[in-house]
């Protein structure tokens, strides 16, 4: 990893502490990127900071990555450069939370943990989830988030971060500084150019701020977890759930490695409401509670393990988990834990087993994708798996995707390499 | 010019003979009357005449149109129903105007999935009609639902009554085949969430038709709720009756929709369909909650306590569908009704911030006075999407232009309290000139760079959205002189 020659050049670091007050320094060891090493990390306080960075970046050819707090920074692929690593973390403010309007306006940097402590006096919160790694309890940053389109059990309910995110800032690749949505709900002024960053993994721009609409907070939930033995009486039950009317706020399958599979069904609303429901499966034997799952806000699989990410028609989750264990008996690999909101067809699983044993896995299952309707994506991987397999899959509209990456970031130079088909 | 203009009209002779190669004599019309059937949408004041009209059999018809424009540069502007209310399917006078309305097939409804898959020029409400026996509908419920198309639906991201609770277009729309300006066919999504790559579905739904032609939409079906209680409440005035909305909100709950209608609205309402609202009402609020019915049971209390607390002199709740399609009635006609009391109107859409309302409310009143026009306010109060109805008499000098003034203050009234120009009627033509009052030269101008990716040569819907076209690659910033395209004769500057 031999730095770039403009990584020695002090006139690049003055430019840099310049743009954000002098919270400009080489990059170390422990920045890097998914082994990626950094030249040089910057933390803006605003906007306007990293459009000073990013103009900076811009005069001198150099790769940006963002980072929040990280928790995902090492999924998806490692980035082909990064010149500048751009921190948000001191970005943590929320700007605007206006009660009776029910939205929120806050920096990129804040922890989604964080927002929801500032919206919980209201009454109110974000309704996104994203699962955390085991025993980790980190969400990450309204930004990262965003990126990442990371969303958890309440996906089913209130929709993920497409549907709850109502206003963007940006920073161009070219330093310019834009908008899109506002702070109204409803709006179809323009171009959402929200979606478009939304699972963008920092490739077309900078965001630095966000406007999301909020909930308010049930005044009741409750969990009724049911033990399944198969895959069939599973999806038996998600159906009979999804076309009842129970309206379930989230719907979640736990099938861990070994035993059966858990569903864990959230019920919310009203004191009455919530008991007149749960009497309705009272036929079914559950376990009822007043917290969810612990497994329910955990990913299935540790950092340093190869997680996927899954996506099905509903009725697709039986030939899905079938395909993933054929798979995984194949190639001699222990048998994946697999999590996620299987009322929304979105799952996560945890792979064990070496490189070669990963990488037949997921070849085999993009082969037979059709079959449950989905996509299948690699999103935290080993370096050496990481090296050995395609992680995105195949991908329709590519071509399409390419001609945007070059009208945002011409130059290629906002986490390149790090998205779909080396964008 | 003449030389320019007589090189476009062969271009187009050209052009019609291969469309009708393409798709068949039947499905072009080129005779001046007849094309003159398709000259406007909803908003009847902006008439352009097409070149040529294509009334799309297949998917593949619509591939070969585009096509055929893409390879000779000629403007493009895909049309449903014509419902729209901002111009968004106004044809371009050099251009083809291709209308989906006959691929009105429903092509699945898989109800295991919760999904169906619809042929664009599918009306809204057949959609809901078709689930129905499932115990299933499409949620997004725009006023023109008897008529409007899915496809149109799409390009303009459609609202409704029920969006407070629901969502809207894009909320449910899972998947599209596309055929993009370059006359290829891509398919975004499908039944499965969250396809791998850029969420191009998100920003083609409500792009109002400047990024493609949808040929193919899977939408997202919403189980019928077991209980729906509807509520009407006659306020004195519409502070009353904000008030108590906002308290709803507050207290957490969310109602499948609040309606408000303010006297001159109900007037018109009553004139016109007698809805038989109670008299001597300042304002009325529709309330409707649906879910499970205990649920539903235990809101509609607060509900009716908060409507109480904020001086409701009369509620009355619908006992059955009859009675609910009743209070309806009076909401959903509106926008034609004030025909009846008055010769002439503009029909306005802004969004303000919910605290706001009241505000705002009292400057339209202001506003309206100042310039001696009526407004007449009928509004979806839970999410602050405003619907004034600006009145005037066209054959009194001079009051059209006083309409446009006050309907004009009224967005602005909307830009200053940090809301938006449009909450579901689209840009289109109407407000593309409102567009730089809203955002700045770089927000357009990254937009831009989103239909540059899609559209290079500029010829999905010219002239709409975006008040200056931008030229793709060109490096961006202020252009002296007229714009090349203007020049070009390819667009019109606003």
């Amino acid at each position: 990893m031999r730095p770039a020659a403009h990584a020695l050049d002090q006139q690049v670091l003055d430019a840099l502490q310049d743009s954000v007050d002098g919270r400009a320094r080489a990059g170390r060891v422990e920045d890097a990127v998914s082994g990626v090493a950094v030249d040089w990390v910057a933390e803006p306080a605003d906007t306007e900071q990293v459009a000073a960075l990013l103009t900076v970046a811009a005069q001198r050819s150099m790769s940006v990555v963002a980072r929040g707090s990280g928790t995902r920074l090492g999924w998806g692929a490692a980035p082909r450069s990064a010149n500048l690593l751009v921190s948000l973390a001191a970005m943590n403010q929320v700007l605007e939370h206006e009660a009776g309007d029910l939205v929120v306006h806050a920096q990129a940097g804040t922890r989604l943990e964080d927002l929801q402590s500032t919206l919980r006096p209201s009454n109110q919160h974000l309704a996104l989830d994203p699962p955390s790694a085991p025993g980790a309890d980190r969400r990450g940053t309204v930004g990262g988030v965003i990126a990442t389109a990371a969303s958890g059990p309440l996906r089913l309910s209130h929709g993920g971060v497409r549907d709850l995110l109502i206003g963007v800032t940006m920073v161009r690749a070219d330093g310019r500084i834009a908008h899109a949505g506002g702070k109204v709900v409803k709006n179809v002024a323009g171009y959402d150019l929200g979606k478009l960053l939304t699972g963008s993994w920092g490739t077309l721009a900078v965001i630095t701020e966000a406007r999301f609409r909020l909930h308010p907070i049930s005044p009741v939930s409750r969990w009724l977890t049911f033990s399944l033995p198969d895959a069939e009486r599973a999806n038996a039950l998600i159906q009979q759930v999804i076309h009842s009317q129970l309206c379930p706020a989230a719907l979640e399958i736990d099938r861990p490695e070994r035993g059966p599979a858990t569903l864990a069904l959230q019920l919310s609303g009203t004191e009455a409401g919530v008991e007149a429901r749960i009497a309705q499966v009272a036929d079914v034997r559950a376990e009822v509670s007043a917290s969810p799952p612990v497994w329910s806000a955990e990913l299935p699989w540790s950092p340093g393990g190869v997680g996927l990410r899954l996506t099905h028609e509903l009725t697709g989750l039986p030939v899905l988990l079938a395909e993933l264990d054929e798979a995984t008996a194949r190639a001699g690999a222990p048998r994946a834990c697999v999590r996620g909101a299987a009322g929304v067809g979105l799952l996560h699983a945890g792979l064990r087993g070496d490189v070669v044993q990963a990488g037949s896995v997921v070849a085999r299952l993009r082969e037979r994708a059709a079959a449950w309707g989905g996509e299948v994506v690699v999103l935290d991987a080993p370096a050496e798996v990481r090296a050995s397999v395609d992680l995105w899959g195949p991908v329709r509209g590519l071509s399409l995707m390419r001609r945007v990456k070059d009208q945002f970031d011409p130059e290629h130079r906002l986490a390149p390499g790090r998205f779909v088909g080396g964008i | 010019m003449t030389t320019i203009a007589s090189r476009r009209a062969a271009d187009l002779l050209d052009l019609a003979a291969q469309v009708r190669a393409a798709v068949g004599d039947s499905a072009v019309i080129d005779d001046r009357q007849r094309l003159r059937t398709y000259e406007c949408d909803g908003l009847a004041q902006y008439k352009v005449i097409p070149a040529l009209v294509v009334l799309a059999r297949s998917s593949d018809d619509v591939q070969a149109v585009v096509r055929l424009c893409a390879r000779r540069g000629v403007p493009f502007v895909a049309r449903g129903s014509g419902t729209g209310l901002s111009g968004g399917a106004l044809p371009h006078a050099d251009g083809v105007l291709i209308v989906t309305s006959q691929l009105r097939k429903i092509l699945a409804l898989d109800i295991a999935n919760q999904r169906a898959v619809l042929q664009p020029g599918v009306i809204n409400l057949h959609v809901s009609q078709a689930a129905a026996d499932a115990g299933y509908y499409y949620a997004p419920d725009p006023s023109s639902q008897q008529v409007c198309s899915i496809g149109g639906n799409l390009a303009e991201n459609s609202g409704g009554a029920h969006c407070l609770k629901y969502g809207f277009t894009v909320n449910h729309v899972t998947g599209a085949e596309v055929i993009t300006p370059d006359g290829e066919r891509v398919q975004f999504g499908g039944k499965a969430p969250d396809p791998t790559g850029y969420d191009l579905l998100g920003v083609l739904v409500g792009s109002e038709g400047t990024l493609g032609v949808a040929t193919e939409i899977t939408v997202r079906l919403t189980r019928s709720p077991q209980a729906v209680r509807t509520l009407l409440a006659a306020f004195d005035n519409t502070d009353e009756a904000g008030a108590a909305t906002s308290q709803i909100i507050g207290a957490g709950v969310i109602p499948a929709a609040i309606e408000m209608m303010d006297a001159l609205a109900i007037e018109a309402a009553e004139a016109a369909v007698h809805c038989n609202y109670p008299a001597g009402a300042g304002a009325v609020l529709i309330v409707e909650l649906d879910g499970p019915e205990a649920e539903v049971g235990a809101q509609f209390d607060v509900v009716e306590r908060f409507c109480r607390e904020h001086g409701a002199f009369e509620i009355r709740v619908a006992a059955d569908d009859v009675e609910r399609a009743l209070f309806w009635k009076g909401r959903k006609s509106a926008f034609a009704a004030v025909g009846r009391i008055s010769p002439d109107y503009i029909v306005q859409d802004g969004v303000v911030p919910r605290t706001a309302l009241p505000h705002v409310l009292r400057r339209i009143t202001e506003l309206a006075d100042d310039a001696g026009i009526r407004v007449a306010n009928v509004f979806h109060a839970g999410d602050g999407n405003l619907h004034p109805l600006v009145l005037f008499d066209d054959s009194v000098d001079g009051e059209a232009e006083r309409a446009e003034e006050v309907s004009g203050a009224i967005l602005e009234l909307c830009i200053e309290h940090g809301g938006s120009i449009t909450g579901e009627h689209g840009v289109g033509s109407d407000k593309a000139k409102f567009m730089p009052r809203m955002f700045t030269e770089d927000d357009l101008d990254t937009m831009q760079m989103l239909r540059c990716a899609f559209d290079p040569d500029g010829i999905a819907n010219p002239g709409k959205v975006f008040p200056t076209p931008r030229l793709c690659g060109e490096v961006p910033g202020r252009h002296r002189g007229a714009h090349p395209l203007v020049q070009a004769g390819l667009a019109e500057a606003f």
